[in-house]
């Protein structure tokens, strides 16, 4: 920056500047910019920044086109939209509600829905793009996890991804309750009960949110500037920030033949990363413009419009609510009356394990890099096989999250799968304790199963599918050697060592304090890199021993 | 159903009851036997109960005993009513198959013509809820499909779901899907309370407010188009989100793929 | 075994990596650097090239034809035409041509961008240094000293009044901006303890009004085995507060055969069997109405919380913590149904408040 600036001075004569005359237009125009702006120090960092290629660091993009496309279609819709609790009797072209009341933000969104032409579509790109939008977070966020990509130093990168992971939840739900309809009515009278059932201030918060009681003429309008202009201009600086870290940290890759924790192998952003990632927005937008088409969301004519004392089966949240739907329906009914209050422990409960686990995984980068110590900056990203307790962990949180789905979903289980709903709560119940933990054992097996055939596959080559006879008589399958490119992928990891427990007395034979915390982490240590944590790499001494000839299996 | 009501017990309403139910098989006999029209319709509704009586007492006889007073493998049907028995029959559901939580809708058993015998073996049992005429759940005004809307909003879509799609009870127990009903049958469920449904007897729910939900469940399961496309069931934000993730986020990834992988070598020859 | 099998089995991709070369009994395990670049079709055969430049032309030839087709369904379809398409059924045909058209015409510019970059933008792999985020002693030693020097220039630290004085008015300050926020809404003091059924008393009892006849009921209406939703006299759909009102006053009358009700003080509160509860579940308030007329249980849809209307709806399932409250109903001199009081509590959801 400073070097542009500092040729740009304004002390210089009409010329304006001493640089050579542009060749062409373009380079005028540019020069120009540069002059007031400083485009060119930042250009020069940038316009051939290399990014590496694989599918899985393309699903951040998703979000980023999906968000995009949220918000265009979203201004869209504002000019239509009217977010008005007023009472209205409807006329409209579509009969089956001809006569009935309803609010003007209902109304409106029926008028977009039928009187707008291409009106339906946007909606449903809308609603489409922002079930993608938040299913896309979800899995760059497990993208990132089980890669380790997490680590420093990007952890602060990742806090910045999980609250825009938090505020596109919230902001879908804000937006789905904005139409009044009879389902996503039922959903805003659920939040009041939840609200209600905060000790000491929930009814306080109640009347100020509704400005009065369930449910009042405020909340649709308040809901809106939330939804149109709270949270997403908080989302939007988070993005900008997200991806202002990204280009700043660049992008980590994959172990492989020539990349290092000091280099990024890819293709330049000008032109090839223009042209794909470019080319990315448009064949999202188009698949989500399809689909809309196709495929109906959030039919609200088919709900009617929402009255306190009428609710359709089958009352369920976008699906990136579903998991604390399943936590409410299945809790059991415990309330604590006593000294003249109530604590609704069946909402409240919940309502705290719900953050929870969110932030359980938010906050496990910090928790990681405890147990590990490790200082260093990673950019080369772990084969999740490779961290198996991490690995582990992903999964069971995993999990856990499609236990409570199922659990949200439980009326839809019982009548598809001709299960009693019953049996569904009482299994989510046992599975909500039970699923993560066995689920936690059979991955982290499963890694070092996958260890071991890596190992075997350096120490002994691959299987070539051809059989031999050995001269007496016995049957082997050749195994050919991996070619090195190959062999390096698997062996390019490193393996850390657990941290050892501190001993109980130091090396003058005097005993010393050993706290609990630095004992806690020593032990968490031991299982993520101890014996049973990981299966030690193939050396080069053993790979030279077998493929000398001695190795035979 | 166990239960006679009040208005059931009154002295003179067998005597409607029966008048009803003449004039109900009156028509089906007619085509059963045009041949001997010239008979009095009091011989025509005998014949038609007793044809049912030996119908009952081989198909249902074991279950609700032989004169239909029950047992522990079946309920009384003793001020069941004609529309009980031709819910039950003409849906399928009775003759049960198997016990379980619930009797499930199935393949039609008997005819129509059995169907109405049978119904007036019962109804002679004692009185209740008759089987309606064509005229009592054919609807001809358009409004009423709105208005059956709103009807059906308050006193249906708890259980049957916005769309008529049905949804889960207690234990296994599911209020089931309208799809395909015939409106005479949703019209009976409604006067009789099938099974765990209550019943919306004419005093609490007039016979006009139940043509109009019957026009009501028509409309959205066999006339009402899904102008966005695909409903996926009308079974809400479950289903949406299953096709999100799966042809949304799906054909993200699979194209995210294509961006992302190297191009083909040349082969070096 | 391995060393069994001739080199030429192995692809011939991979000769390209033995270019570096690995030194017969050196670590067989170091990275043999970045494979040499391997060209293409399109960058060998200039006939492939050209195939893949009229490839993307083609692409972007059919997103400017549907773009034309967007606006051309724009104008053509009325927005009420509904058309058969399978396997889709009966749909929009305006919503069905415009997401078509503009996910062709969206979809066609990416891939032809992509097919691009792909074919005939130069996919040589090169590798860019990184540099350690942070920062060497040396900056950080004379950003740490510069910081002190302002610091220390401000007097922040020595002029403790100063500090203190400025810290109470940043903490005050933002009070401003939450007192504002009172008038969001009224205080909930006893709104949450009451329904408008209070307005009835023994001497002006209010009827029972059946949500979907708009008329008094008698007992006698209301069948063993049935279910009828019922609202105070008076409260009408076009009433400007209908939404509050029917959000506590809703009640779902049911009749169970008085030797069938369990609990006492139920049956006492009905008449004749005819029992009035509020239809607003207490767990968080959803309308809970699926009544099943053999077990007496009701169910709410949202959380299937179960209630046995024939035990005073003692909850038997799911996560309401509390019965559903029961009106006291009795008849009017004509025989209609009334309630001469409030529910004995607060109905809907539990708070911090209900004693």
């Amino acid at each position: 920056m400073s070097s542009a600036s500092s040729v740009n001075t304004d002390a210089k004569p009409s010329s304006g500047s001493t640089r050579a005359k542009p060749a062409n237009k373009f380079e005028a125009a540019a020069d120009w910019t540069d002059g007031r702006l400083g485009i060119y120090s930042l250009a020069r960092a940038n316009l051939r920044k290399i990014f590496p290629d694989h599918w899985s660091f393309m699903l951040g993009e998703i979000c980023l086109y999906s968000f995009v496309i949220i918000i265009l279609t979203g201004v869209y819709l504002t000019l239509f939209f009217k977010p008005s609790m007023a009472e209205v009797v409807y006329h409209g072209p579509y009969a089956p509600l001809d006569g009935i009341k309803m609010s003007e933000a209902y109304a409106s969104t029926m008028n977009i829905s039928f009187e707008v032409r291409g009106g339906l579509l946007i909606r449903q790109i809308h609603h489409w793009a922002a079930l993608v939008f938040v299913a896309a977070m979800l899995v760059h966020m497990m993208r990132v996890f089980f890669t380790g990509a997490f680590r420093k130093p990007r952890e602060i990168n990742w806090v910045f991804g999980f609250l825009l992971l938090v505020l596109g939840m919230f902001d879908g739900f804000f937006g789905y309750s904005l139409p009044d309809d009879l389902l996503s009515g039922t959903g805003i009278r659920f939040m009041e009960g939840a609200i209600l059932a905060v000790p000491l201030v929930g009814t306080y918060i109640q009347m100020f949110l509704f400005g009065g009681e369930f449910p009042g003429t405020d909340i649709v309008p308040r809901f809106f500037t939330i939804h149109v202009l709270l949270i997403p201009g908080i989302m939007l600086g988070l993005l900008v920030a997200h991806l202002i870290l990204v280009f700043y940290h660049k992008h980590t890759q994959w172990a492989g033949p020539g990349k290092t924790e000091k280099n990024v192998v890819g293709m330049p952003l000008m032109p090839v990363y223009m042209a794909k990632a470019g080319g990315f927005f448009f064949l999202v937008f188009g698949i989500i413009a399809a689909i809309s088409a196709i495929a109906t969301i959030n039919p609200i004519w088919a709900y009617g419009p929402y009255r306190p004392d009428q609710v359709s089966t089958d009352a369920q949240p976008d699906w990136y609510m579903g998991f604390s739907e399943g936590l409410i329906r299945v809790m059991p009914g415990w309330e604590v009356r006593a000294l003249g209050h109530t604590l609704n422990l069946g909402v409240f409960i919940p309502l705290m394990i719900f953050p929870l686990v969110l932030v359980a995984i938010a906050v496990y980068p910090f928790i990681e890099g405890w147990i590990t110590g490790d200082k260093r900056e990673h950019h080369i990203l772990d084969r999740p096989r490779n961290a198996p307790v991490r690995t582990a962990l992903g999964a069971a949180w995993i999990s856990e999250y499609l236990v409570l789905l199922i659990g949200g979903g439980n009326d839809l289980f019982a009548t598809h799968f001709h299960l009693s709903l019953n049996s569904i709560t009482y299994f989510v119940r046992a599975g909500f304790f039970v699923v993560p933990v066995v689920v936690f054992f059979i991955t982290k097996r499963w890694c070092l199963g996958l260890q071991r055939r890596d190992k075997d596959k350096v120490l002994h080559g691959r299987e070539t599918g051809v059989i031999k006879r050995l001269p007496h008589g016995e049957f082997v399958e050749v195994h050919a050697q991996l070619p090195q490119d190959k062999l390096y992928k698997y062996v390019a990891h490193e393996q850390q060592q657990p941290v050892a427990i501190p001993a109980q007395v130091d090396e003058n034979g005097v005993e010393r304090k050993v706290g609990r915390l630095e004992k806690t982490r020593a032990k968490l240590s031991q299982g993520y890199f101890g014996e049973g944590g990981q299966i030690p790499k193939p050396t080069a001494e053993e790979h030279h021993e077998i493929t000398s000839g001695h190795g035979h299996h | 159903m166990k239960k006679l009501s009040a208005r059931r017990r009154h002295p003179l309403a067998a005597l409607v009851v029966l008048l009803l139910a003449l004039a109900a098989t009156g028509g089906l006999y007619a085509a059963f036997a045009p041949a001997e029209k010239a008979q009095a319709d009091s011989s025509a509704q005998s014949l038609a109960i007793d044809e049912g009586k030996k119908l009952f007492a081989v198909g249902c006889s074991s279950c609700h005993g032989l004169n239909g007073q029950g047992s522990s493998d079946g309920p009384s049907l003793v001020g069941v009513g004609s529309a009980a028995v031709d819910f039950q029959v003409g849906t399928g559901r009775m003759p049960a198959q198997q016990p379980g939580a619930q009797v499930p809708r199935k393949k039609v058993a008997y005819s129509q013509t059995e169907i109405d015998q049978l119904a007036a073996f019962v109804a002679s049992l004692g009185p209740g809820p008759v089987t309606p005429t064509k005229d009592q759940y054919t609807s001809t005004d358009p409004n009423n499909v709105s208005k059956g809307g709103e009807l059906f909003r308050t006193n249906c879509a708890q259980c049957h779901n916005f769309a008529g799609q049905g949804g889960a009870l207690t234990r296994g127990k599911f209020a089931p899907s309208l799809d395909g009903v015939d409106a005479k049958h949703i019209y009976e469920a409604m006067q009789t309370g099938p099974q765990n449904m209550p019943s919306f007897p004419d005093t609490t729910m007039p016979e006009e407010q139940k043509k109009q939900i019957v026009a009501f469940v028509r409309h959205t399961t066999n006339d009402e188009p899904n102008p966005g496309g695909l409903a996926l069931g009308s079974l809400g934000p479950v289903t949406e989100g299953l096709f999100g993730w799966i042809f949304g986020l799906g054909a993200l990834i699979a194209v995210a793929i294509w961006v992302a992988a190297h191009t083909t070598k040349a082969k070096k020859s | 075994m391995s060393h069994d099998i001739p080199e030429e089995k192995l692809p011939e991709a991979h000769d390209a990596s033995h270019g570096h070369e690995v030194a017969e009994h050196g670590d067989p395990f170091a990275d043999p650097g970045l494979p040499a670049h391997e060209p293409r079709r399109t960058d060998i055969d200039e006939r492939a090239a050209k195939r893949a430049e009229r490839q993307v032309s083609l692409m972007f030839i059919v997103s400017m034809l549907a773009t034309i087709g967007f606006i051309a369904s724009y104008v053509i379809f009325p927005i009420d035409k509904i058309i058969y398409v399978f396997p889709l059924g009966h749909i929009s045909a305006l919503n069905f041509a415009l997401g078509l058209t503009l996910g062709v015409a969206l979809f066609c510019i990416g891939a032809g961008a992509v097919h691009w970059a792909r074919t005939l933008m130069s996919d040589v792999e090169m590798p860019a240094e990184r540099h350690p985020i942070e920062a060497d002693d040396e900056v950080r030693n004379d950003v740490i000293e510069q910081f002190k020097t302002g610091a220390a220039e401000s007097g922040f630290g020595r002029r403790k009044m100063l500090r203190n004085t400025l810290i109470g008015s940043m903490a005050l300050v933002p009070l401003s901006g939450v007192v504002l926020l009172r008038d969001l809404g009224p205080l909930p003091e006893k709104k949450l303890d009451h329904t408008n059924w209070i307005e009835a008393t023994e001497a002006k009892p209010i009827q029972l009004i059946n949500m979907n006849t708009n008329q008094p009921m008698k007992a006698e209406d209301i069948e063993v085995g049935s279910l009828t939703f019922a609202k105070p006299e008076g409260l009408e759909e076009s009433d400007e507060d209908f939404q509050q009102r029917i959000a506590k006053d809703a009640l779902m009358l049911v009749r169970i055969a008085p030797e069938d009700i369990k609990d006492a003080k139920s049956r006492d509160l009905g008449f004749e069997g005819v029992l009035a509860y509020s239809k607003i579940c207490t767990h968080v308030g959803c309308p809970i109405s699926l009544y099943e007329q053999q077990t007496h249980h009701a169910l709410c849809p949202c959380h299937q919380s179960t209630f046995d209307l024939s035990d005073g709806a003692r909850v038997i399932f799911g996560p309401a913590g509390h019965p559903l409250p029961q009106l006291k109903i009795t008849t009017d001199e004509k025989g209609f149904l009334v309630a001469t009081g409030d529910f004995a509590e607060p109905v809907g959801p539990s708070f911090w408040e209900r004693s």
